[in-house]
Formats: structure tokens, sequence, C-alpha cells
């Protein structure tokens, strides 16, 4: 049996987590879906924290072997890295899904990585600024990168994160059917943020009315 | 009159949100809730709610094929689908489901604007 990570959410924290990652991922599949002009079908999130190990052996079971990440670090209240990840095999799709379809393969290949960075960039910023929101925090973003590889190769990059063994693992789908693209968010945090996370996941419960009766509190005035 | 309110979401907190807007206008309401659409079919069967707030995003039935199912079995109930999937291709299924769409986050103001939408009340309405 695999070890159990130092911070646990609660079922509702949990809760509360899935739904601000669905009002991120919405807003991102929005700005997609503009780029692709289509509709872009996206799963129920799955959110969990897990040991580094279980979130590398969770990539690893996509039967694409090799993938490709673009990946954007945060910090602020909370620090971590997020990811947008597909099979390598797929990149060129997704780039000829975003950039005209009329391309030739050199043009293509060509402007792959660019494409790649700037997908990642609207999807990625979209989901984080809306979670940041949410909490009203500012999270500052760096630029994006793009990196191909496997699971070991996304969770072990320099200079962040120095990953206490522990991350929120989030997974969603996300598909284009006519351009047969399919592929993954990732967002990772770690220790010190799962800490604040649980605090201001607390506070989003209060302000959704999360309270364990149905009677509304009093208002703050 | 007071209504009875079905509230369907897999997710409990994403219920209580809604559960507290719908509080804070309509405090005499009957609520019925459902993490499942399962749940949410038998509640209707069993309890004939007059509106009935789905999410979109389930595991399992989405709350667009469970609009439909739920219309069926009852067709006078007044639905909407709730959903942070903002695109005009989900907004448009909801309209086609028979549907109202809301967005999430969701806010008492758009919940009442739907249920204040729905007609008065109906003569021999359980």
């Amino acid at each position: 049996m695999a070890r159990q990570p130092p911070v646990m959410l609660s079922e509702l924290e949990l809760d509360a987590l899935t739904e601000l990652v669905n009002l991120g991922v919405g807003n991102a599949a929005l700005g997609l879906r503009e780029m692709v002009q289509e509709e872009v079908l996206l799963s129920v999130p799955n959110v969990s924290i897990v040991t580094r190990e279980q979130a590398i052996a969770n990539l690893g079971q996509s039967p694409a072997k090799r993938l490709v990440a673009v990946h954007q670090n945060f910090d602020g209240d909370i620090r971590g890295r997020a990811l947008l990840i597909f099979p390598e095999a797929q990149s060129l799709e997704l780039v000829r899904a975003v950039v005209s379809s009329d391309l030739s393969l050199e043009d293509l290949i060509e402007l792959e990585q660019e494409a790649l960075a700037e997908t990642g960039n609207v999807l990625l910023n979209s989901c984080l600024g809306t979670i940041a929101n949410s909490f009203g925090r500012t999270l500052r973003i760096s630029l994006p990168e793009v990196v191909h590889g496997d699971g070991s190769d996304f969770f072990d990059l320099t200079p962040w994160p120095r990953i206490d063994d522990s991350v929120l693992f989030i997974y969603i789908n996300f598909s284009v059917r006519r351009a047969n693209i399919e592929g993954y968010l990732a967002m990772l945090l770690d220790l010190p943020s799962l800490v604040t996370l649980k605090e201001l996941l607390a506070q989003y419960i209060t302000l959704l009315g999360g309270t364990t009766t149905v009677i509304p509190a009093p208002d703050a005035g | 009159m007071t209504r009875k309110v079905l509230i369907v979401d897999d997710s409990k907190l994403a219920r209580m949100a809604v559960i507290k807007a719908l509080y804070s206008i309509q405090p005499t309401w009957t609520i019925l809730e459902a993490g499942d659409a399962a749940a949410a079919l038998e509640l209707v069967q069993k309890e004939a709610p007059d509106i009935a707030l789905l999410d979109f995003n389930m595991p399992g039935m989405d709350g667009l094929i469970l609009a439909t199912e739920v219309r069926l079995l009852n067709p006078g109930i007044h639905v909407a689908v709730i959903s942070a999937n903002h695109q005009v291709e989900v907004i448009n299924r909801a309209r086609a489901a028979g549907a109202t769409f809301l967005a999430k986050p969701i806010t008492a103001k758009a919940v009442a604007e739907f249920v204040d939408g729905v007609p008065g009340r109906q003569e021999g309405a359980r």
C-alpha cells in the first residue's frame, strides 16, 4: 500500500476544489473553443492529493508512451505548476486545429512549439486565473514552456518544484472530436501550498454557503 | 404558493450553493436533493417536483440527458441546467432539451430570474 500524503482534504474541501477546477476548465474550454472553432468536450474532473510516485504512475497509464506538456509555474499565496498534457503524436493535430489547417507540414512543424505554448498559455492562464479570482488572490504566472517526455520528466523539472513528495493531482480529460485531440490538465502544488489551499478552500466553502444546515448564515453586514 | 424544487449535482457543495441561493429567495419552498441521475429520476416520480435544477457535468448520465428524461416523466416540470461549461454548443443543447441554461458560479440573482420566470401557481398542483 502506498504511503498516505501528509495533507488530506475533507470531502467538502475536495468538492470545493472540484467545483473550482470545473469553473476554471469551463473558462479554459471557452478559450480553446474559440481557437479550434469547435466544441471542446470535457470530462468530470478528478481531484486528489497523491504522492509524486502515484502521480507519475497515473500519467504512465496513458496509452501514449511519449507525451508533450505545456507547463507554467505559478507563485503567490500558493505556488506550483500547471500542465496541459497530451500524446506527442497528437501535437501536430492540435497545432493544425488552432492555426490555419491548410498550412504545409513544414510550416506546421515550424509553428509547433509556438502554437503549443500559446494554446497552453490560454488554457492554463484561464484556469489558474479563475481559481485565483475565486479565492480573491493574485497568482504570478510564468511564461509557458513546452516539454517532451513522460510523467517523471514533467514532475521532475528544475528549479521547481521541490515537491515534498506530495502533489495535488487534477485530471480532466478534454477532447476535440473533429481534430481527434485528447489531453488533460494536471496541477502540482508543494506541501506548504497544500496547507494554504486547505485554508482558502475553507473560506470558499463558507462563501458558497457550505454550512452544515440549509439555513444561511446571517449577513456579515 | 409553495413549490417543490429538485436540485441535482454530484457535488454536495454545489448543491449547498444552489440551496443557499434558493433559500434566500424562497425560504418556504420544499427542496429535494439528489447526487446522481438515478436518484433524481426516482425523486421526480415519487415527489413530482415543479422545478428541477440540474448540474451538467456529472459522472454517468449528464444533466442534459437527465433534463430530457425528467421532462419525459413529468412534462410540466421547469428545468434549468447549470454548468461551468459556457460553450455555445452546451447552451444550445440545454435549450433544445427544453431547459434554461444557468452559468456557474451560480448567483441568487440568476436563480431568482429563473424561478420568477416559471409560470404561476397551477390549479390542482400538489
